[in-house]
């Protein structure tokens, strides 16, 4: 399995092709459908480059970094994404299907959609070193958390060319969450 | 006439609602380890990783989702049986604590037209009380996520519409929700009964025991024929393709209207996390 650092750099990104599990290293900021809705108005870091992660943890117990953390369903996020990624976004983890919008702006805007697998939330914490909340911090586990990941497993969903894994499984693209 | 006092109801719904979060159903558990034997490639590492996650979740008390759903809870009260204090409002006193002491997360909003705050404490949980012979309290707990949740659906069918199309139905929900509601699912049916009915029949029968066989043999045959369908999508683990969509699909039934046909599915995620005890 490849290791990738983020932020992702253009020649990594573009060399990553549906299908592959790869391991990323570096930053990456959870964001759902809240903190969405608050993001498109005025953005609470620069996003440009960065890797945002469909996720909302469970509460760290203590002497613990997060609770469990594994990703939520991407497509309720598809109505944000295009702007995002027109923004500057570069990546994004998730589980599950996207848009034929989403699909189309991240071949335009060059960028990547990972899966992660859905319910490992558990395993997936053990992936990340820190997390901080960075803002919203009254959405609860809607907050944007820094984190910063190691190893973390993820599969390539959607490639800078718009190739899409899920067209492959199911043949069909819906945009429904 | 037996009595048990609310202080026993709170703590033991608190300590089912941390049971479920943190250790998985042994059936489905069992259902994903043999899923996994048939699988390869990506349907293989996402049931590789689904196992190890399970495990990992138990052994180190991380719940093994970060979804700890919205806590639906089945209350078969003995007749015979006298609460000394408020029952329901005993259970959602569990659901608090078991939420903040277990550290699940708090999932629920108030208002879901309004400002949609968190309410913090993941309450009101959904209560489903029925009255049965006896003297006990059983209470079971299913903490479900939203992204299966949200992949469910209802239909009002005419009693001439062919089976075919309440096939089509069901196999198109999952079709269209499915790679989004975390594969391999386990799809509850509920067929008959009055529109509120059938959703609750679809979401009782989750609560089977999965290869335990439907007792109504008409049930158990369209169960049999529709897995394999569901299976024969192709969607697979997480989505990413295979052999396994669905480890089951539960049939529950109930008379209805001359009138009427009413389905329900309700699809959860692999981890249907349920557990109950008896007071």
């Amino acid at each position: 399995m490849r290791k990738i650092k983020l932020p992702l750099e253009d020649k990594v990104l573009n060399s990553l092709k549906i299908g592959e599990i790869v391991l990323l290293n570096g930053i990456i900021y959870t964001a759902r459908d809240a903190a969405h809705k608050r993001m498109i108005k005025k953005l609470p870091f620069d996003i440009r480059g960065q890797v945002i992660y469909y996720a909302g943890p469970t509460p760290a117990p203590p002497g613990r970094v997060i609770g469990s953390c594994g990703p939520t369903t991407s497509a309720r996020m598809d109505i944000y994404t295009p702007l995002l990624l027109k923004m500057g976004l570069k990546g994004m983890i998730g589980k599950g299907n996207r848009s034929s919008d989403v699909i189309k702006a991240t071949k335009k805007y060059k960028a990547i959609y990972f899966v992660a697998i859905g319910g490992a939330g558990a395993l997936l914490s053990k992936k990340i070193k820190s997390a901080k909340i960075i803002a919203y911090r009254n959405l609860g586990p809607e907050a944007i958390y820094k984190l910063e990941v190691e190893d973390f497993p993820v599969i390539v969903g959607i490639d800078s060319f718009g190739k899409n894994i899920f067209k492959k499984s199911s043949g069909r693209v819906y945009s429904a969450f | 006439m037996r009595m048990i006092y609310g202080d026993s109801i709170v703590s033991t719904v608190a300590k089912l609602c941390i049971t479920a979060n943190y250790k998985l159903r042994t059936d489905v558990k069992q259902s994903l380890k043999i899923a996994g034997r048939r699988e390869k490639g990506l349907a293989k590492y996402a049931l590789k990783t689904i196992l190890e996650n399970i495990d990992i979740a138990a052994k180190e008390h991380i719940p093994i989702c970060q979804d700890t759903g919205m806590a639906v809870v089945f209350l078969e009260i003995g007749q015979d049986l006298q609460v000394k204090g408020n029952l329901i409002e005993a259970v959602q006193e569990g659901v608090r604590i078991g939420y903040k002491n277990g550290y699940l997360r708090s999932s629920v909003i108030d208002e879901p037209l309004g400002e949609r705050r968190n309410t913090g404490d993941n309450t009101p949980a959904i209560i489903h009380t029925n009255i049965t012979a006896g003297d006990k309290l059983k209470i079971a707990i299913l903490p479900k996520g939203f992204g299966s949740e949200n992949a469910s659906a209802l239909q009002m069918f005419k009693p001439t519409d062919s089976m075919k199309k309440i096939e089509n139905f069901i196999i198109e929900t999952v079709r269209k929700y499915g790679p989004n509601a975390c594969p391999p699912l386990i799809i509850g049916v509920g067929i008959g009964g009055t529109f509120e009915k059938c959703a609750e029949l679809a979401k009782k029968s989750l609560t089977r025991q999965i290869g335990k066989l439907n007792k109504d043999l008409n049930s158990r045959k369209l169960e049999k024929r529709l897995l394999k369908k569901i299976n024969s999508l192709g969607i697979g683990p997480a989505g990413l393709g295979g052999k396994t969509t669905a480890l089951a699909v539960n049939i529950e039934t109930y008379p209805t209207h001359i009138a009427g046909l009413p389905i329900a599915i309700n699809i959860s995620c692999w981890a249907l996390r349920q557990a109950q005890a008896v007071i």
